[in-house]
């Protein structure tokens, strides 16, 4: 990832190379807020330059137009794993793009988190807002493991968790590449070391991680995002469980290499050029 | 060649618009109301009969209409719930018989996009095949959902009369008509505390023209109507040049209806909460619609109290 701050022209410049088509209030048919996405990436800004120290690899595979699946592994305590693959793709790519997760359905209820979430196009987690962001060839960003990916303990933190099977089907459908990315470092910045599920229920949330400084305010530590080649499954989204079971298998074991050699990166024992894509 | 159009809630404000719309067109209009001397286009004759009544019927059995718009139900209260209920499904149910009896050929029911409720886990863009949602969280919207379902039933029912359900979004204009315009009525206009939902709306004339095309194309089947692409709440109210109130959902629950603040439903905070925006493409394919007012005109045509003049021009 280049090192600069931009300025607010500069990111709103970037912002409007997306693509997206803003209305007269600044907001496109879904509620994405242009005035939001700019406060957003001046703090991924600011939280990639000068407090994480995140790497980015193999964004030339991630593709330039059209539409696209990013799968890939949560990495441990709150979406800290989206937010940089957001950050990668707004600020690696030329033009950037907006990477648009699926929120846990949780969210839609909170206030001020909802009208967040959905300014920024990151819509809740419902195969027809998939459906729908593939067809206009936006780029989709999908954890198969859902929120019990984000439960991951510390000691978890580099495991995969069983990953549904609802994305493979939906890229099938929908003609989408999919391009597995493996981020690693969010569980040593967000070392949970208990989940409190009874706290979390009463407060709408699935749990409350907490840290052994207690909040989950994450550290300023080393993260490596990679992202590899596409992969392209020959089918339609009609094939039986056993054969879409099979191809997430292949999806998930891609993504374990990745991890693997995340933590390789991280660790110093592999040097980023000798990254495998495939 | 004009048809002989029977046109219930003909006396209500969008009902008298769409009237004077079919006499434009040429078309002859038999309006059906019970309430008396309101708003009655020139050209329009008004048969002050509830359409549950014997003397509707009889506008059937002597003067056999080609078609029936029915606009004849009900959102909101000047009448009791029980009562409420009987107009919107008895009505409905009384209107479908007589066109079946006397060889009416098509019949158009206006609902409402409301039908698919607001909750945090819907779609954003409703299609015609989504069920309604939360509907026990919105008990006052129950008939009205019930009565959409209940048209679209006469699809298989009656399949010799060219039945459209079209369920349509909120409608602005100088008009002031529907449930929109009474949220957005006094100076300050509530919103729940930390949402901003997208707020779908449509120019009156914009509807109005709507309606009767799909009257002239005959369509058969549940339509969203929509006009231009929706805009967050916020950015409505104060374009409406309204001052915004934003108070958690809980207390605005209890504070509705004072302090200056209109009343809403228990079951509307939600969709002050929830969008509830509807995909129009359906519609649009089957009747070539195209809306003639973007948001702001309908806006400021709502604030203002002017703005177009009637027939709604084409674009």
């Amino acid at each position: 990832m280049e090192n600069k701050i931009l300025t607010d022209d500069e990111l709103l410049e970037r912002i409007d190379a997306i693509g997206i088509p803003f209305g007269r209030h600044g907001y496109d048919p879904y509620g994405v807020d242009r005035r939001e996405l700019l406060k957003n990436f001046k703090r991924l800004n600011w939280m990639t330059q000068n407090y994480f120290k995140l790497r980015t690899h193999g964004t030339h595979n991630i593709p330039a137009k059209g539409r696209g699946m990013l799968v890939g592994n949560h990495s441990g305590g709150f979406g800290l794993d989206g937010g940089m693959v957001i950050a990668s793709a707004f600020f690696d790519l030329n033009p950037p793009r907006l990477a648009q997760g699926m929120a846990d359905k949780f969210i839609g209820n909170m206030p001020f988190m909802s009208a967040l979430s959905n300014g920024l196009g990151q819509f809740t987690g419902l195969p027809e807002h998939a459906e729908r962001l593939l067809e206009e060839d936006r780029l989709l960003m999908v954890f198969p493991e859902g929120h019990k990916g984000t439960a991951k303990l510390y000691k978890e933190r580099d495991t995969l968790v069983n990953f549904g099977s609802g994305f493979l089907r939906l890229a099938l459908q929908h003609k989408a590449p999919i391009i597995p990315f493996t981020f690693v470092g969010g569980g040593e910045a967000v070392p949970t070391v208990m989940n409190l599920y009874k706290l979390g229920k009463a407060m709408g949330v699935p749990y409350v991680p907490i840290t052994p400084w207690i909040v989950a305010l994450p550290l300023p530590v080393r993260m490596e995002l990679i992202f590899s080649e596409p992969m392209y499954f020959d089918g339609n989204g009609n094939e039986p469980d056993e054969v879409i079971e099979g191809w997430v298998q292949q999806v998930k074991e891609r993504i374990a290499g990745l991890l693997r050699q995340g933590r390789a990166v991280r660790e110093g024992h592999l040097h980023p050029e000798e990254i495998r894509w495939d | 060649m004009g048809l002989k159009v029977v046109v219930t809630g003909a006396a209500g404000k969008l009902g008298s618009l769409v009237c004077r719309h079919l006499v434009h067109a040429g078309h002859e209009v038999i309006g059906l109301d019970p309430r008396r001397g309101v708003n009655v286009p020139a050209g329009v004759e008004i048969i002050a009969a509830d359409i549950r009544k014997r003397t509707a019927e009889e506008v059937f059995r002597s003067r056999k209409p080609d078609a029936v718009i029915h606009m004849a139900t009900m959102a909101e209260g000047r009448v009791s719930r029980d009562e409420r209920e009987r107009i919107n499904l008895q009505g409905t149910r009384a209107l479908f018989d007589h066109c079946h009896n006397y060889g009416v050929k098509s019949l158009v029911f206006i609902g409402r996009h409301t039908f698919y409720g607001a909750a945090a886990d819907a779609p954003l863009y409703r299609k015609v095949d989504d069920p309604p949602r939360a509907i026990h969280r919105y008990p006052e919207l129950a008939d009205l959902v019930a009565a959409d379902l209940y048209a679209g039933s006469a699809l298989w029912r009656y399949p010799e009369i060219h039945t459209s359900v079209l369920r349509i979004c909120y409608t602005l204009g100088p008009m002031k008509h529907g449930t929109l315009a009474h949220y957005l009525k006094g100076p300050k206009v509530p919103m729940a505390l930390g949402f901003d939902p997208l707020f779908q709306i449509i120019h009156e004339d914009d509807v109005v023209a709507a309606i009767c095309l799909a009257l002239e194309k005959q369509i058969r089947g549940v339509f969203n109507v929509t006009g231009p692409p929706p805009l967050p709440l916020s950015a409505l109210i104060e374009e409406a040049g309204r001052e915004v109130v934003a108070l958690p959902a809980g207390i605005l629950r209890r504070v509705q209806g004072r302090f200056g603040l209109p009343r809403l439903a228990r079951g509307a905070i939600a969709h002050l909460q929830h969008p509830v925006i509807i995909d129009g493409k359906r519609f649009v394919e089957a009747t070539g619609f195209e809306y003639a007012f973007d948001d702001e005109v309908a806006i400021r045509a709502f604030a203002t109290g002017t703005g177009t003049g009637h027939p709604a021009p084409r674009r």
